[in-house]
């Protein structure tokens, strides 16, 4: 009891010092100032605005050792030049699904036999891929069913 | 700011409209261009340039060079200072290069750098507040044919500062086409400073006239100087 007594004692104390310490404290009554992003970027080099080529340079084989490191530089270049141009060319992922989806029954026509062909005709595309497959497993039994048996001959 | 491209501009002038990138919503501006108060101001006479998408900046004649980070850089070791040089690099103090910032070197095993080298290195620290910092090697610790050069010979040249942006440019064909008929070696600082080695004293002159001839040419220009070059050391 006594200890919890000492507690809320110091609590209060601490709590009116901590008052004093605010009133103390000097605080410019003005709204609060953001620091605007800034829009622009400052690069003051020269060799990465001009894109400007590595420096050392060997021709002919005078310095074997400075022409692996000009191959090996100018590769690099080349090889991100290339993977812009790539970006640029290349077709999304999502225009390809896209593509493809409104492909299925073109390509599904592909892998339907002949006699499927003709009911494909009939159907609109978004069903054919599911018919396929049900399709295939009766047409199967149905021709086991189908298939002649031996015929014992008669004496 | 569309209209101001490819156009005089003058140290003062403010610019507005920049084009900025999609993704950041920033415009990256290089050298002669500084902000002040919000405003983007020319700091350098010249002619604005800009490359897609978004980078501009203003390419102005130069002679002097101021070091600016990540600049490779041709310097003369001037003096030995406890665990550091002093090396001279055209700007407007000495830079400071550690002896540790060599490839393979430790405290015990010292690089073998003598005052009067030439040393071809990277800018670490480049403040106008401060002594510029170089390093000869890359982030992997790996040398990247920086060090020090010219210890078998060679000959060191002084030219403005364009034309060696010039000469590092990709559309310029005066290396290739130099290159197509001598055996030789160049190393460009873009402080200025190019040191050329080759098999003979007359090569060399030739390839520095080259260099030095080639300021103001065109690439077409470029190509009948090195034929007739060619030819006349070949004796014709």
């Amino acid at each position: 009891m006594q200890r919890s007594a000492l507690r809320v004692e110091k609590e209060k104390s601490e709590e009116e010092r901590q008052r004093d310490i605010d009133d103390e404290h000097w605080v410019l009554d003005l709204p609060e100032t953001k620091q605007k992003e800034s829009k622009y970027v400052f690069d003051p080099s020269y060799t990465s605005v001009e894109q400007l080529c590595y420096g050392r340079m060997s021709f002919n084989g005078f310095n074997v050792e400075v022409e692996k490191l000009m191959k090996l530089h100018n590769a690099s270049a080349e090889l991100e030049a290339a993977e812009e141009r790539e970006r640029e060319i290349s077709v999304p992922d999502k225009e390809m699904a896209n593509r493809y989806k409104s492909l299925i029954g073109t390509i599904g026509k592909k892998f339907a036999k002949k006699r499927q062909r003709s009911e494909i005709k009939d159907m609109d595309d978004g069903k054919v891929t599911i018919d396929l497959t049900q399709d295939n497993v009766p047409m199967k039994k149905k021709k086991n069913k189908e298939k002649p048996k031996f015929l014992k001959p008669a004496d | 700011m569309v209209d101001h491209v490819n156009e005089l501009v003058l140290p003062g002038e403010i610019l507005t409209k920049f084009n900025e990138s999609e993704k950041t919503q920033k415009a990256l501006l290089g050298p002669g261009l500084r902000q002040e108060d919000g405003d983007i101001i020319v700091s350098k006479p010249g002619i604005l340039k800009f490359r897609e998408p978004n980078v501009y900046w203003v390419d102005s004649f130069q002679k002097r060079y101021i070091p600016t980070k990540s600049d490779t850089v041709i310097g003369i070791v001037t003096a030995k200072a406890g665990d550091i040089f002093r090396v001279d690099i055209g700007g407007s103090d000495q830079a400071t290069l550690s002896f540790l910032a060599f490839e393979g070197a430790t405290k015990r095993n010292r690089p073998d750098v003598k005052v009067g080298d030439l040393v071809y290195a990277k800018l670490l620290v480049a403040n106008k507040d401060m002594e510029p910092e170089l390093v000869c090697i890359d982030s992997g610790g790996k040398n990247d044919g920086l060090g020090v050069i010219g210890r078998e010979g060679g000959f060191m040249i002084n030219t403005s500062i364009n034309l060696v942006r010039k000469l590092l440019s990709a559309e310029c064909e005066l290396f290739k086409t130099l290159g197509k008929n001598l055996q030789f070696e160049v190393a460009v600082g873009v402080n200025g400073r190019i040191w050329v080695k080759s098999r003979s004293v007359s090569q060399t002159i030739a390839v520095v006239n080259a260099i030095e001839a080639s300021e103001f040419m065109t690439n077409a220009q470029i190509k009948t100087m090195c034929k007739k070059l060619a030819d006349t050391l070949a004796g014709f």
